[in-house]
């Protein structure tokens, strides 16, 4: 019995495959809006419309990256994972299409209402009431299915659950409190509506849900992945089960402390902002922890690395993985904080989590899918050439940002012999400049790898097709 | 796996047992949360109204509104009040464009920010905003007191056409505020919405609202919520506003 009538694969290709589009979109629009500061007439296109301003435009690449790719590569990897690994149907494939239409249906009002301007003025939480509901239908059904799905699993085959399977549940849990308490709002009318929080309140939790939309979608959805497609790559069991374990409770009861760090030195009370810097410092540890149990399965399996550019792609990830949890307690540090808040670091060490690790871990997850589920082989050349465009394009971006980043935060404070400041802003804004091009052009390099993605993953496809054909 | 004595440790029967290990995550995810959060809405002094004068005599920082004073008896330095209509609108635009996502409006208690944007922003100065504009990047300067330093005539310039006035600027232009009217009656029900989450505004108010945006541009509203950050208190010498 081959793999896709053991399996319900049908909605795991289709987001996988939405996925890699979803990835050229999101990837274009940040390379515009990058382009926008570089050249900022390309805000007006020669009109008065602000349609594709960058006020508008950046939450739509945040979000096109963060819910429609991110989103759409864990609901594929979950879906694949828990039928493997608990050798079982889904509980509900019905209930599987029913997350697809809804996530995707939330996609597509999100590229209309954003640029219209309707935006709640959340940052990573924009979408307006309406649209919030059906993002909590389709994660709640997402949710349900994949708990019924280990539920239903036959105990005397798989008495444990394996490892993957808890980090997908908690960031499901996880978002769930996180999306419904941030967006608890009043409507106005269908398009408007006013946050029930205000000022110090409202910062903290929008910063514990900013926060762990990183720590819970975009890290502990992604080792969900990293854990179960690291070892089947590498054909080797993963390195520690006992360091898996440690990882994920470190991970599920430290993460969540860590939004107040966004807000040190800010009108939030100074007892929270150390709270949750000083959790950050600890986080090295687990998080260290996790990258070295991904990288240390390889041990005696290094070769391995020299031709398989899938298992490449993961493993570089966790290189990036270790770098920005790195980074992250650094930055979160109350002196080190005071320099980089409000510059481009920042923006440096998001693309450094984005860029480096998200997508290199969810395209070698999605690269292995599509060859288990057509079972076919992904083109290598097209493989090699996105690896190394992508990551020269990462480390690009990233370079561009540290350096432009620090620059800022330096000028701002700085004094000449008089006392007197040295720098008026508008000087910071446009030492910035050559740095935004940089920046760009490192953008340009991950999207032109996005975009070699989904042609191998297309034309792959359709090989595997007239293969399947010619055999029939 | 099990321990030494042969009993199966807590996270073994976690492993096995889905719902019970869904009950642990969902537990110690919520710590987090419970600890850092509510205490922000128990605990008065995280929005801290009133401080100690020089003299002894206590202030508030909240504008202290006499029966059937209406928002327009409000002069600079009473304290933090609610937005009047218009700068409801321009508030309003301020979140539709993403201003907050390049401009911040949290002055930290540094030197320099000190001299370059003024005093240190208080958590009392954002009681009233429904959500927090407090920003996290500055692409441009932060914007938290900017009330007051330029004329409207340079706002409605700047607005227009920032490279014609700052030419480093990087900021899109803002022509078609212009031409867009302010609607009162939209106005009125943001107020009665915004009322609904806690800002203290009276039926007089959101009567009055229609009525007082009536022949505006976006461009005025902007204008106006723009004039209004930050001078409502009036800071002076001598006296703690934060621990």
């Amino acid at each position: 019995m081959n793999l896709t009538e053991k399996y319900d694969l049908g909605v795991v290709k289709w987001f996988t495959i939405m996925s890699s589009v979803y990835l050229v979109v999101g990837t274009l629009l940040g390379v515009y809006i990058a382009s926008e500061l570089a050249f900022p007439y390309l805000n007006d296109l020669g009109t008065d419309l602000p349609y594709f301003q960058f006020g508008r435009l950046r939450p739509l690449h945040t979000n096109a990256v963060i819910f429609a790719f991110g989103g759409s590569a864990l609901m594929a990897a979950a879906f694949y994972i828990v039928q493997r690994t608990n050798q079982t149907k889904l509980w509900s494939n019905k209930m599987a299409w029913f997350t697809f239409w809804s996530w995707n249906t939330v996609i597509v009002l999100a590229v209309v209402t954003l640029p219209l301007g309707l935006t709640q003025a959340k940052e990573y939480a924009e979408l307006e009431w309406p649209i919030d509901i059906l993002i909590t239908l389709s994660w709640a059904s997402y949710l349900y299915n994949f708990i019924m799905t280990i539920h239903i699993r036959d105990r005397n085959k798989v008495p444990h659950v394996y490892v993957a399977n808890w980090f997908f549940m908690g960031m499901m849990v996880m978002v769930t409190y996180l999306h419904v308490v941030n967006n608890l709002s009043i409507p106005v009318d269908w398009f408007k509506s006013y946050s029930i929080f205000s000022g110090v309140q409202d910062a903290m939790i929008q910063w514990w849900w900013g926060h762990n939309a990183v720590g819970f979608f975009l890290t502990a959805g992604f080792l969900g992945i990293m854990y179960y497609f690291v070892p089947k790559q590498a054909q080797r069991p993963i390195y520690s089960y006992r360091l898996s374990v440690i990882h994920f409770w470190a991970l599920m009861f430290g993460y969540v402390w860590l939004g107040a760090h966004h807000l040190q030195y800010t009108a939030l009370p100074d007892w929270a902002g150390s709270l949750g810097a000083t959790i950050s410092l600890a986080m090295i540890i687990p998080s260290w922890g996790g990258a070295l149990n991904g990288i240390l399965t390889l041990s005696g399996a290094w070769d391995r690395l020299r031709e398989d550019y899938i298992l490449r792609f993961l493993i570089m990830s966790l290189a990036f993985y270790a770098m920005a949890t790195f980074e992250g307690p650094v930055m979160a540090a109350k002196n080190v904080n005071a320099l980089s808040h409000y510059t481009d670091w920042t923006v440096g060490h998001v693309h450094a989590g984005a860029l480096g690790w998200n997508i290199m871990v969810a395209a070698g997850a999605l690269y292995h899918m599509i060859e288990k589920i057509y079972n076919v082989r992904m083109n290598q050349k097209l493989l090699a050439t996105h690896f190394w465009v992508h990551t020269i394009g990462t480390v690009t971006y990233i370079v561009a940002m540290w350096v432009s980043g620090i620059m800022q935060g330096l000028m701002w404070r700085a004094y000449d012999e008089y006392g007197t400041l040295a720098y008026t802003f508008a000087e910071s804004v446009s030492a910035m400049h050559p740095y935004y091009v940089m920046r760009a052009a490192g953008g340009v390099l991950v999207f032109t790898g996005a975009v070699i993605m989904l042609i191998n993953i297309v034309s792959t496809i359709r090989k595997s097709g007239s293969v399947q054909t010619a055999n029939a | 796996m099990s321990n030494h004595n042969g009993k199966e440790s807590l996270q073994v029967k976690l492993e096995k047992n889905i719902f019970g290990m869904y009950l642990f995550m969902a537990l110690s995810v919520s710590l987090a949360g419970i600890v850092q959060i509510v205490p922000l809405f128990t605990n008065p002094e995280a929005v801290k109204d009133e401080v100690t004068l020089a003299d002894g005599s206590t202030q508030s920082l909240l504008w202290q509104r006499a029966e059937g004073q209406s928002l327009s008896d409000w002069k600079p330095g009473d304290g933090v009040r609610p937005n009047t209509p218009l700068e409801v609108a321009g508030r309003d635009i301020y979140q539709r464009e993403g201003c907050f996502l390049c401009h911040s409006q949290m002055i930290r208690p540094f030197r320099d920010e000190n001299e370059r944007y003024g005093h240190f922003s208080l958590a009392v100065e954002s009681k009233y905003d429904h959500p927090f504009q407090w920003g996290s990047k500055r692409t441009g300067p932060d914007l938290a007191r900017l009330g007051g330093k330029y004329s409207d005539e340079w706002h409605i310039l700047h607005l227009r056409h920032p490279q014609a006035l700052v030419p480093e600027s990087v900021m899109p232009k803002y022509r078609f505020l212009d031409d867009a009217m302010v609607d009162g009656d939209e106005i009125a029900s943001h107020m009665s919405g915004l009322r609904k989450v806690g800002v203290p505004y009276t039926d007089a108010d959101i009567a009055s609202a229609a009525d007082t945006v009536a022949g505006k541009t976006e461009m005025d509203a902007m204008v106006a919520y723009l004039q209004s950050l930050g001078n409502m208190i009036k800071f002076e010498n001598g006296v703690t506003y934060r621990e």
